[in-house]
């Protein structure tokens, strides 16, 4: 039985380069750095003070007033890409069956920022002064709720969670759930907003960020030997996931297509990747099976490259043994460079850009790619955007937890 | 504290926590019916309120307060 197709006809972000697709795609081009000193709170007492926060972000531009301190700025961020997707697919609202839309929306951390506000001031003035909204604005899954609910979209939601996999694996969710049958239209993605004190603090702890506190736009440096952590980045990518015939019938817009997923588990440490990289392997070779391809056909990789100095030796192992001999043929170019690490919202945003891969021909570079390191010897498209006639993309996502999740994306041919 | 100085703070309180213009927040307006309360702005309002004027609410007094009205004769009968 053929398979149901399903294509990406929407796009929405809010980014550190950023705050619509127009801003987005035209800083991915230029190459910029959204890294900068943090702004949001007083990092001063953190070995890591730098992060690519979202700026000029103005709430009060998507919500009342009352509804802004009732919402975390992970749904706020959600919301504001959310529209502008939906606004992006020209899908009639009032005229499609809302029972059919789904939003499967996610996020890594959630209402960070609101529960560490609300502990510091229960600490000090007691428990009965816990805000009756702290725990909509902390759940993930009030963040597909918040979409769902000013939208009036009636088809389901869901929020599925494995730490920086969270947005590749639910768009993976979202394309398996259209083959169901569940829903016609999925908005998807993720959003992140954890630069506030526990969320720097502690990836600051775990030595996994960088300290290149003086040199911001040059500290996300994935692949390149000088690289010593990643930069905590926030925003929201959305997609408007949409059943072809759906599309077609209404002449939507398509950016291109989403072909498969797969996941697999390193079993191996909560934190670390496994150096041999079989899961991963296998997470990237059962993806590229499952959209009906073999590795030869993938022309473009848009990496997990974290800029940590064991994920980028260990994707690029991974990558060397999937592509074999050819390796060293394939652009890989991690977005991150830009933007930082968006956490869960990364595979989401970096989706994003996949698809404006695809729409201007043009692969996005790996900027801050100064040092060759033996370990990473791929072609991370350095520094410059490279114009490519795109057809199939391997995008790659793994977190915390050993989690691996890949999709396949492909242009749309008819 | 007199009433007035008690009645400008609940006005306060209801516009910050409901996002209404002043002019809505009359002694007659309920929270819920004319102000557009749900049960957890009701709350948010009531821990307001004892935050302002240093008293305590219980639950079983916060259909006493239904309008700003009631609210400010409440608050001023429960503090000294």
């Amino acid at each position: 039985m053929e398979r149901t197709r399903v294509v990406i006809t929407g796009l929405g972000i809010v980014s550190p380069i950023g705050n619509n697709v127009p801003a987005f795609e035209a800083g991915l081009a230029a190459g910029v750095s959204g890294v900068a000193p943090i702004t949001r709170f007083d990092a001063s007492a953190i070995s890591c003070r730098i992060a690519g926060e979202v700026k000029g972000f103005n709430p009060e531009d998507y919500f009342e007033k009352r509804d802004v301190a009732r919402t975390d700025r992970v749904q706020q961020l959600a919301l504001a890409a959310a529209q502008e997707a939906l606004l992006d697919s020209r899908l009639d609202l009032q005229a499609e069956d809302r029972e059919r839309i789904a939003v499967y929306v996610t996020s890594g951390i959630g209402g960070g920022e609101s529960l560490e506000s609300e502990v510091l001031q229960a600490a000090v003035r007691g428990p009965s002064h816990l805000s009756p909204f702290l725990i909509p604005k902390m759940l993930v899954d009030s963040i597909p709720g918040t979409i769902a609910q000013r939208f009036k979209l009636y088809g389901g939601t869901s929020s599925v969670v494995s730490a920086c996999a969270s947005g590749t694996q639910m768009l993976g969710e979202a394309l398996e759930a259209i083959r169901r049958g569940d829903a016609d239209v999925i908005v998807t993605g993720a959003s992140d907003a954890a630069v506030t004190m526990t969320g720097i603090g502690a990836f600051a702890n775990m030595r996994a960020l960088s300290t290149r506190n003086d040199d911001p736009g040059h500290a996300s440096r994935p692949f390149d030997k000088e690289r010593d952590g990643f930069v905590m980045g926030e925003g929201a990518g959305i997609l408007i996931l949409e059943q072809l015939d759906h599309a077609l019938a209404r002449g939507a817009r398509i950016y291109g297509e989403i072909l498969s997923q797969a996941v697999t588990s390193d079993a191996y440490h909560m934190t670390s990747p496994d150096p041999e990289a079989k899961q991963i392997v296998r997470a990237m070779r059962t993806a590229i099976e499952r959209a009906g391809l073999s590795p030869l056909d993938i022309d473009y990789v848009n990496a997990h490259g974290t800029s940590t100095p064991a994920n980028d030796r260990t994707e690029s192992f991974a990558l060397q043994t999937l592509l074999g001999g050819r390796a060293h043929l394939v652009p890989v170019s991690s977005t991150k460079s830009m933007t930082g690490h968006l956490l869960g919202a990364a595979g989401a945003v970096e989706t994003v850009a996949c698809m404006l891969t695809i729409k201007n021909r043009l692969i996005y570079p790996t900027i801050n790619y100064a040092t060759f390191d033996p370990e990473c010897p791929l072609d991370y498209v350095p520094n410059v955007a490279r114009s490519s006639d795109v057809q199939y993309i391997l995008k790659s996502s793994f977190g915390f937890g050993g989690h691996n999740v890949c999709i396949v994306l492909g242009r749309y041919a008819g | 504290m007199t009433k007035e100085e008690i009645r400008s703070k609940v006005v306060e309180i209801a516009k910050e926590k409901l996002g209404v213009e002043e002019s809505r927040v009359t002694d007659e307006a309920q929270y819920v019916k004319d102000l557009g309360a749900d049960s957890l702005a009701l709350v948010d309002i009531t821990m307001a309120l004892e935050d302002a004027f240093g008293t305590s609410i219980p639950d079983e007094d916060i259909e006493k307060i239904a309008s700003v009205g009631q609210t400010v004769d409440y608050v001023m009968s429960h503090i000294a």
